[in-house]
């Protein structure tokens, strides 16, 4: 690795602390965004097939 | 002006299909540039150092869970003064948004606050205000889903909502009113902002971002609804 990115993941010292709340970023708008597309796709779904019926 | 225009699904669905894909993808790239910038581009804090970084999903994720919730009481007294349906549904598909929104705040505050105060959480008057709001959204999704009849499950959801609106005040002005460990306003205040311009710029990157996704999600999440509200119409009028 080389230092420059060691520099960035050892965020000064502090990356105890900076990445979990960037990480719970990605956690949380991930989950609602997968979720919310997953909910559309299947209902999207059920409707084309209620129509194929 | 006719406000029963914008309340026919069929249009706002129409206007979801064109609006939604927009909001999605500039909320992608805003992000994205902003945890380029947020992460690397930008400098450390000359007392916070890299903690600083904390700030650009901190600060973002603090207002929009206060503005969904002011949006979901307008369209609470919307829906419970006009009957709007389209207002209704926003209510409960912003609502696991702005939750999310508020626990990220409260954790990444959290997380900030242990190298720079010394302690994970302090109940003083910014902190507590906020977990509030977080029970508020953990209320109303809970209320209006413990009813068999749905819509009035929604209905008296909508009214704790608007009830909870005093909460807000209370969150914005709280470092104003009480002594406080959070620091008060730096961005919105009279005399301007006091951030550098390298750290205002992620940050403005990161609102536009979280803004955008969160009218994508909610564009989604409204579709959902209506297409399922559809089926189940459909279903229940087909014989057998």
């Amino acid at each position: 690795m080389t230092e420059r990115a060691r520099d960035f993941f050892e965020m000064g010292g502090y990356a105890l602390y900076v990445w979990p709340a960037w990480g719970l970023a990605l956690v949380i708008l991930g989950a609602l965004a997968l979720a919310a597309h997953r909910a559309r796709q299947a209902a999207r779904q059920a409707l084309a097939e209620s129509e194929r019926a | 002006m006719n406000l029963h225009r914008f309340a026919n699904p069929a249009r706002f669905l129409r206007i979801a299909r064109v609006v939604a894909p927009v909001a999605g993808w500039i909320a992608f790239a805003a992000l994205l540039a902003g945890a380029a910038f947020g992460l690397v581009l930008s400098p450390p804090d000359y007392q916070q150092s890299e903690t600083v970084r904390i700030m650009y999903v901190h600060v973002p994720s603090a207002w929009l869970a206060l503005q969904t919730y002011v949006a979901m009481a307008i369209a609470a007294a919307v829906a419970l003064v006009w009957k709007h349906p389209l207002a209704d549904l926003f209510v409960k598909a912003a609502a696991p948004v702005g939750a999310g929104f508020t626990l990220l705040c409260l954790v990444s505050g959290s997380f900030w606050g242990r190298p720079t105060w010394g302690a994970w959480w302090v109940w003083d008057a910014r902190l507590t205000s906020m977990l509030v709001l977080f029970f508020l959204y953990v209320g109303y999704i809970a209320l209006s889903g413990a009813f068999d009849d749905e819509e009035r499950g929604r209905r008296a959801g909508t009214v704790l909502v608007l009830t909870g609106i005093v909460d807000v005040p209370i969150v914005k002005f709280s470092v104003e009113w009480w002594n406080t460990l959070h620091q008060p306003a730096s961005v919105f205040r009279l005399g301007g902002p006091t951030i550098a311009a390298e750290m205002l710029w992620p940050l403005g990157l990161m609102v536009v971002g979280f803004t955008a996704f969160f009218v994508w999600i909610v564009c989604v999440r409204l579709e959902t609804e209506l297409l399922t509200r559809k089926l189940r119409a459909r279903l229940e009028n087909s014989p057998g």
